[in-house]
């Protein structure tokens, strides 16, 4: 029982994080119908500048509290990404906005590999072991254990879903969006300048891939420049999962998937009689974004099933 | 001078043309209309005007200026709207949404309140279901939230594709109804309509266009006495 309480806090966790980058897929997705793949490398880039801004000023503000260092790489890394974002969707989405679908399609997938190789240049290919820069206390709560971090980490990625819903229901922007997501055309002819809302999306989503990378980095004590494929890969299945296009599917698809896998994490070799261990966490993932695809393709919140994917 | 001017317009999809060199006139305050058949280039062309397709070859001039090649969002902020064919409501959005979006371009809050005053005094149904989702709505409700959306924008020129189409003949009027009172408050219209006798008896002249060019022409009683558009659309 134990554990199973154990795995499921760290399955909020994980779900936490994998719910915010599934937005930064179901955002985009949502508008211009783009699996922009190359959205997980966000995350990694957002984890990597943070842990730079971290060891460039804490030798020079020695006085400096942990929190505040983890704010300011934060911030840097957030506005590092908003850039990165805004430059890839101008450089390599735009041009191809009325192209056939595979055609952005693989130039994500190329974007993908240019930044995990630009990063490699950047950070070099070793793990970098992230400094603890919060306590490291941890809390019992019923029978498991929870880090500070991870408590954070939670209620960051809650505030952060929040504010998203307040925003994509309550602004003039995020009605705008909505409205670009059901039919481009239409809103462009009631005024809508359909590439500021393009570039707000991806905006969004690598704000959100950002802190979730620092989030990866804090929760694991890890960062490097390959981290960003699988999570942006696992986040994905999220979004599926929840049903792409959907904001609060690409959320209970975070979470779901982050439960499932750590559940599967602690019991895949007990109910496999040793046959397969907790390392077939992430085949799991994979094998639900299979049975979603086969079983209900417009996934738990979707609505219509498209000729779009 | 007339508020829009359309000298030559050619629309192409691929290699093929959909319209083949038409003019036309709307002078400020006149309602006009196009009439004709399906694939004659009526759709084609209102496109065009509102900025969502650029024209192959020809000139469009609303209000004395050169207009191709200015997307529509910035159009409409100079007053020349579109309300789409199939209406093209947000079904997810409630009806205030769409009546806001409608107004996107518009600034100042008493400005839309005022706007969305006289939406609601034209269309009471829209007032009654304004939580509601427009998803939900009637097909008569959402051409009338699609107008009022049009109107939100406050237009000096207002392209109306296909209105009517796919309404109950009792809703029919009721659109033509409120057209009429549209153009009654001093919107310029350029309606596309299939339905050419509502057409004809609301316009004050119209063309008729046939694989891209324009057929004939006149003033809406001449056109509607005519033997060829009678046996063609008023059969």
């Amino acid at each position: 029982m134990d554990i199973f309480i154990q795995q499921l806090v760290n399955g909020v966790v994980l779900g936490s994080i994998y719910a915010l980058v599934a937005l930064g897929y179901t955002l985009v997705y949502g508008i211009l119908g783009l699996i922009n793949f190359a959205h997980g490398e966000l995350v990694m880039v957002g984890a990597l500048v943070a842990l730079s801004v971290v060891r460039t000023l804490s030798p020079l503000l020695p006085g400096l509290p942990g929190w505040v260092l983890a704010l300011l790489g934060t911030a840097v890394a957030a506005g590092v990404c908003a850039l990165l974002a805004i430059l890839i969707e101008r450089v390599a989405y735009r041009p191809l906005r009325h192209a056939p679908r595979l055609a952005p399609l693989i130039t994500a997938i190329g974007v993908s590999i240019a930044l995990q190789n630009l990063a490699m240049v950047i950070w070099g290919r070793q793990y970098h072991s992230v400094p603890p820069l919060l306590p490291a206390a941890s809390h019992q709560f019923a029978g498991a254990a929870i880090t500070e971090v991870q408590i954070l980490i939670v209620a960051l990625a809650a505030l952060l879903m929040a504010g998203l819903i307040g925003l994509v229901h309550r602004t003039r922007l995020g009605r705008a969006m909505r409205a670009c997501a059901e039919n481009i055309q239409v809103a462009e002819l009631m005024g809508v300048n359909v590439n500021a809302i393009v570039v707000a999306a991806f905006v969004i989503g690598a704000v959100l891939a950002a802190v979730a990378g620092v989030m990866v980095s804090a929760n694991y004590g890890l960062a490097h420049y390959h981290m960003g494929f699988l999570l942006g890969l696992k986040a994905f299945t999220a979004a599926v999962l929840g049903g792409i296009g959907n904001v609060g599917g690409a959320m209970l698809g975070g979470l779901l998937l982050g439960i499932m896998e750590s559940l599967g994490a602690g019991y895949l070799e007990d109910l496999s009689g040793g046959f397969l261990g907790s390392h077939y966490q992430d085949v799991l993932a994979f094998f639900v974004l299979i049975l979603v695809l086969v079983s209900r393709p417009s996934g738990l919140l979707g609505e219509r099933v498209g000729q779009r994917a | 001078m007339s508020l829009l001017e359309v000298r030559g317009l050619q629309v192409a999809y691929g290699g093929i043309r959909a319209v083949r060199g038409i003019d036309l006139d709307v002078p400020e305050g006149e309602v006009r209309c196009l009439i004709g058949a399906n694939g004659a280039g009526k759709t084609s062309t209102l496109k065009a005007l509102s900025g969502l397709l650029t024209p192959a070859a020809g000139g469009i001039r609303y209000d004395g200026q050169d207009i191709v090649g200015i997307p529509p969002h910035r159009l409409v902020r100079q007053g020349l709207a579109m309300a789409p064919e199939g209406r093209g409501i947000f079904g997810r959005l409630t009806v205030l949404e769409n009546l806001q979006m409608g107004a996107y371009s518009q600034t100042g809050s008493a400005r839309i309140q005022s706007s969305l005053e006289r939406v609601f005094e034209l269309f009471p149904r829209l007032a009654e279901r304004r939580r509601q989702t427009a998803g939900t709505l009637s097909g008569g409700e959402q051409q009338m939230l699609s107008l009022g959306r049009a109107l939100m924008a406050r237009p000096r020129l207002l392209l109306l594709d296909e209105p009517t189409m796919g309404l109950a003949p009792r809703m029919v009027s009721a659109v033509f109804d409120a057209l009429r009172l549209i153009a009654g408050q001093g919107v310029t219209l350029l309606l596309v309509e299939q339905n050419a006798r509502m057409a004809l008896r609301l316009a004050n002249y119209g063309y008729v266009l046939e694989s891209g060019t324009v057929a004939l022409q006149g003033t809406a009683e001449t056109l509607a006495e005519d033997p060829r558009v009678r046996e063609a659309y008023l059969g």
